[in-house]
């Protein structure tokens, strides 16, 4: 009796292994599409130009393997000249993607619930006044003005972008809330 | 176990004036399994309006008969209710069996209050639909939270799940309707998808002894039952309608249920809950809300010998997380912590924004079986699961509403379950399992992906004993044998791949190599063995003794081997690791329980020692674009959980019972003589209750639940450069918060609307003093408080 009973439970069980077994090799063996990441900002370029024309100065924070483990390779094109007036732009690029995208574009159109911060250390001399605004009159940070100081060595820019912050905020990244995109810091001369 | 059988002596009708009522019917009881006679069973003569005894020999006589028809109605100890009626014509001899297993058999039984334990010598204990009911308008997580031992770990407050002493996701099991989840239980923002208005019965059983649901369950199992089946024609039903202050919230939940006496039967059920967001004490938690829909419907027919079910559940969970845990580096992460307050705070609404997640769950079943006389009983089933989960980001531009985490996990299992039980000392189960499983990642998401594509093969056997040594002694034992293979297909960055020193050990799996990416296709075999044995004494009538050994092992799940990438809230990189192997568990458990009219006392203690227990460790910082990030890797080490579970109850008079629950767990990693992360900080919840029968069964009970301060935790602070400052700050993601007490209140009256019919309605109050705090286990503790006031009024009709 007790063999009867348990041959029927293996065939009824080996007819369901081989149900199994036919799902299983329904499955395709097709690789997986690759994801190019589309809204990773890999590249950072602040370009200065000096009023009454001259060499611009370009900053660059460049990340190409996005939140991978290589560090960012920061570069600075040269000193600033002492008191001087800049005019300012920011880039923003997505280089995984090919041709690279322009993610300025996008902190353009949603201006709103954008905007770049810039930090000097104290003793740079240096400030930065925004040129442009979003649709409610509060300050962006795409174009700018940057006065630079006395001649110094080893001054700091830190340049921030948030989305959704706090709108309109004290100016200070900390202040205005919202989530960090793109932190970068630069080292720079004023002679 | 109890349990008395009655059989149902329907019509002797002694028709006719002119007949001899001269006949004899002869009786002989036996068990339907091995054929030993039943004495001593009670059998009702309905006509007659009396009892006689079965003999020794399981035989009874009934004399003096008409011709017409004969209906029995037998009750014996531990048997199953048997209904016969038979037509005499002369003198008769008849053989009846009796089902004498009743714990295997309680789901036909017509006493509504059977208890359907899952082990013997466990540390099981069992929520009913009386206990589960509060819990209509919360979760699965929040109701078990009713068993000491039982706690929790949050996001936020609608994303819960169960921890059973200390441990949780991968190293729980959980089955609904003796189907296991596979939800994606591996995250710990993934809660489990479980509607619990559908379940009628729910048993936590801690550790793995349960070997016939796993094998890996290195934390316990949790088995969730739906409503059982009554053989008898009815049709009867419950909806429960709530609502609740905090999130404004309201649920409401209907189920209904026609059963047939010649065992078909079939279940309706559905809910629907929805909140705004919630508040705490001060302000507003934006966009906390959540909406949760479910379904499910049962069918089969359930009869002594055979049976069927079929079994659909659908549940949809929409739940909003907390935007201001929504960050982007680390220096928000200090800003956060530093913040007394969230830093989004907006005025409550309804509408659920981004971050927020929408997971869709259906489960599928069927399930056949079939009792073989002298033999046992041979179970069938068939399940498919799909999982698809939806997490939304806060992006930008054309991505705004395009999910950043899109996943689908399929499973197909099947089992086959035998259970010898024609012996009455001993019962032996065993059981086959093989499973298939296969995980899509959407690519369309634009973000890289979290989980890679793969199949998993699983394939399990086991066996389990039960030997009644003697009347007071019970021992069990049980072994199992698990095989799991995953196959993936996942994409490395090659700059990840390189620096986690993988070009190295595993150069043979990359299959493609696209510059900046490579395809690779790690497949892993894993051999899992696992075993339990326990022992049961019962001292005297009122305690006994239960003792416990337990081994298990738990592959690395697809997280642990797979991670890789930004975790958003917690604004960490966190990396899995190809290399890593199962982790073996060796727990040891007693428990001693003590109980009579007035008083039931339980003590549980445990000790578990996990051998490369799988956790996740800071490891460095890493630079990037956005800032700088901590990198926490997935390591193991070997590591030891141990504590004390209490659980007390006394009725000082009839009407007034005092109850408490404690706990106490301790987690060490013992190779870094350092305490574990995430353990469940001492707990005591008393309650005094005051209840009267009389008063339509009102009863009103106030709780104290006080939660110390976590003083034994890992130091995973570290320091973090602050660009805009100019300055090295300290993280603190490490000091739990303080301790904190709070007060509940709850009170019930239940009103007869007819003779079939009741309402009861319910109140109970949350945090009566709106007291503000923080939990350990709270992953968004370093943004906002937990939940202030929440009164919550229900009311339940049954039908």
């Amino acid at each position: 009796m007790k063999t009867i009973n348990t041959k029927l439970s293996m065939k009824k069980f080996l007819i369901l292994f081989m149900i199994i077994g036919l799902i299983t090799s329904c499955s395709d063996d097709d690789n997986p599409d690759p994801v190019n990441e589309e809204e990773v900002i890999t590249t950072l370029t602040l370009t200065l130009s000096p009023q009454g024309g001259g060499t611009d100065i370009v900053l660059r924070s460049r990340d190409t393997d996005g939140d991978g483990p290589n560090a960012p390779v920061v570069t600075v094109s040269g000193a600033l000249s002492a008191s001087t007036l800049y005019f300012g732009v920011i880039e923003f690029l997505n280089e995984l993607e090919n041709p690279a995208e322009d993610i300025t574009l996008e902190v353009m159109e949603e201006a709103d619930e954008h905007q770049v911060f810039y930090s000097f250390n104290e003793s740079s001399g240096s400030t930065v006044t925004y040129d442009d605004t979003d649709g409610d009159g509060n300050p962006l940070g795409v174009d700018i003005n940057l006065s630079s100081g006395d001649a110094s060595a080893g001054n700091t820019l830190t340049i921030t972008l948030k989305h959704e912050p706090t709108k309109p905020n004290d100016g200070t990244a900390i202040g205005a809330g919202g989530e960090t995109d793109v932190e970068a810091s630069f080292t720079f001369d004023v002679n | 176990m109890k349990q008395l059988i009655t059989a149902i002596v329907i019509a002797f009708s002694c028709l006719g004036y002119g007949q001899d009522c001269t006949y004899t019917f002869l009786g002989e009881l036996s068990d339907f399994h091995d054929g030993t006679p039943i004495v001593s069973a009670t059998i009702y003569i309905k006509e007659r309006d009396k009892y006689i005894l079965s003999d020794f020999d399981g035989k009874f006589k009934i004399e003096d008969l008409c011709n017409g028809a004969l209906t029995l109605t037998i009750t014996h100890v531990g048997c199953e209710t048997k209904t016969v009626s038979f037509e005499i014509k002369g003198d008769m001899h008849k053989s009846i069996q009796v089902e004498h297993h009743i714990e295997e058999l309680n789901e036909v039984s017509v006493i509504g209050n059977t208890i359907k334990r899952e082990t013997k010598t466990a540390q099981e204990t069992i929520l009913k639909a009386n206990t589960l009911k509060k819990y209509s308008a919360l979760n699965l997580g929040e109701a078990l939270k009713e068993v000491s031992g039982v706690s929790s770990i949050n996001t936020g407050n609608s994303i819960v799940k169960p921890m059973i002493n200390g441990m949780h996701s991968s190293r729980l099991v959980i089955l609904n309707n003796n189907v296991r989840l596979q939800d994606q239980e591996w995250g710990i923002e993934h809660a489990p998808n479980i509607d619990i208005n559908s379940a009628e019965q729910i048993s936590v059983i801690k550790g793995s002894g349960a070997l016939a649901y796993g094998g890996d369950a290195i934390g316990g199992v949790i088995v969730i039952n739906p409503s059982r089946v009554i053989l008898k024609d009815t049709l009867f039903g419950k909806t429960t309608i709530s609502g609740q202050t905090n999130g404004r919230g309201f649920n409401i939940s209907s189920s209904l249920n026609k059963n047939y006496s010649n065992g078909w039967f079939i279940n309706v059920q559905g809910s629907f809950k929805m909140n705004g967001d919630f508040e705490t004490p001060d302000y507003v938690l934006s966009n906390t809300g959540s909406n949760s829909k479910g379904f499910s419907f049962r069918s089969g027919k359930k009869t002594f010998e055979s049976g069927f079910e079929v079994f659909y559940s659908y549940l949809n969970n929409e739940i909003g997380i907390l935007r201001a845990s929504h960050i982007g580096n680390v220096q928000d992460l200090v800003n956060a912590i530093n913040s007394k307050e969230p830093l989004y705070i907006k005025d409550f609404t309804y509408d659920i924004n981004y971050p927020k997640q929408d997971v869709t769950h259906h489960l599928a079943k069927a399930m056949y079986y079939k009792r073989f006389k002298n033999f046992g009983k041979l179970y069938l089933q068939y399940d498919y699961q799909n999982n698809q989960r939806f997490e939304f980001d806060v992006r930008v531009g054309d991505d705004r509403d395009k999910a950043a985490l899109d996943l689908k996990l399929q499973t197909h299992t099947f089992t086959s379950d035998v259970i010898l039980d024609s012996n009455s000392d001993y019962k032996l189960k065993f059981g086959l399992m093989g499973r298939y499983q296969n995980n899509f990642a959407n690519p369309d998401t634009g973000v890289r992906r979290l989980i890679p594509d793969y199949d998993k093969y699983d394939v399990g056997i086991y066996t389990t004993a039960e030997y009644n040594l003697n009347e007071s002694t019970t021992l069990d034992i049980g072994f199992r044998y698990d095989f799991n293979r995953i196959d993936a297909k996942k994409f490395y960055q090659s700059s990840r791949w390189e620096e986690r020193g993988y070009d190295e050990d595993f150069p043979d799996i990359v299959i493609e190599d696209l510059g900046t990416q490579l395809l690779t296709n790690p497949v892993f075999n894993f051999h899992n063995f696992s075993a339990s044995a326990g022992i049961k004494y019962q001292l005297n009538d009122n305690s006994f003794i239960i003792g416990n050994y337990s081994l298990s092992s738990r592959p690395p799940n697809p997280s642990e081997l797979f991670s890789d990438g930004l975790h958003h809230s917690a604004a960490r990189i966190e990396l899995g690791d190809l290399r890593l192997s199962k982790e073996v568990s060796n727990r040891i458990s007693a428990s001693y329980n003590y109980y009579n009219d007035k008083t039931n006392f339980l003590i549980e203690g445990f000790y578990n020692r996990i051998n490369d227990f799988m956790y996740l460790e800071p490891f460095g910082i890493e630079q990037t674009i956005r800032g700088a990030f901590p990198v926490w890797n997935y390591l193991q080490t070997d590591a030891e959980l141990y504590g004390i579970d209490i659980s007390a109850s006394y009725d000082i008079t009839n009407s007034i019972n005092i109850s408490n629950k404690s706990s106490y767990t301790a987690g060490n990693d013992i190779e870094n003589d350092r305490p574990l992360i995430d353990i469940p900080p001492f707990n005591t919840r008393n309650s005094i209750k005051y209840t009267n029968a009389d008063w339509n069964k009102f009863s009103v009970s106030l709780s104290s639940e006080w939660t110390f301060e976590q003083a034994q935790y890992p130091d995973n602070n570290f320091e973090t450069y602050i660009a805009a400052n100019d300055e090295y700050v300290l993280v603190d993601i490490s000091t739990p918060p303080s301790a904190f007490h709070l007060l509940h209140f709850y009170s019930e009256m239940t009103f007869n609307t007819s003779n079939k019919t009741n309402l009861n309605v319910g109140l109970s109050v949350n945090n009566i003093f709106d007291t503000k705090y923080r939990s350990y286990l709270n992953r968004l503790r370093y943004f906002a408080d937990d939940i202030g006031r929440n009164i919550i009024l229900q009311i339940q009709f049954n039908y």
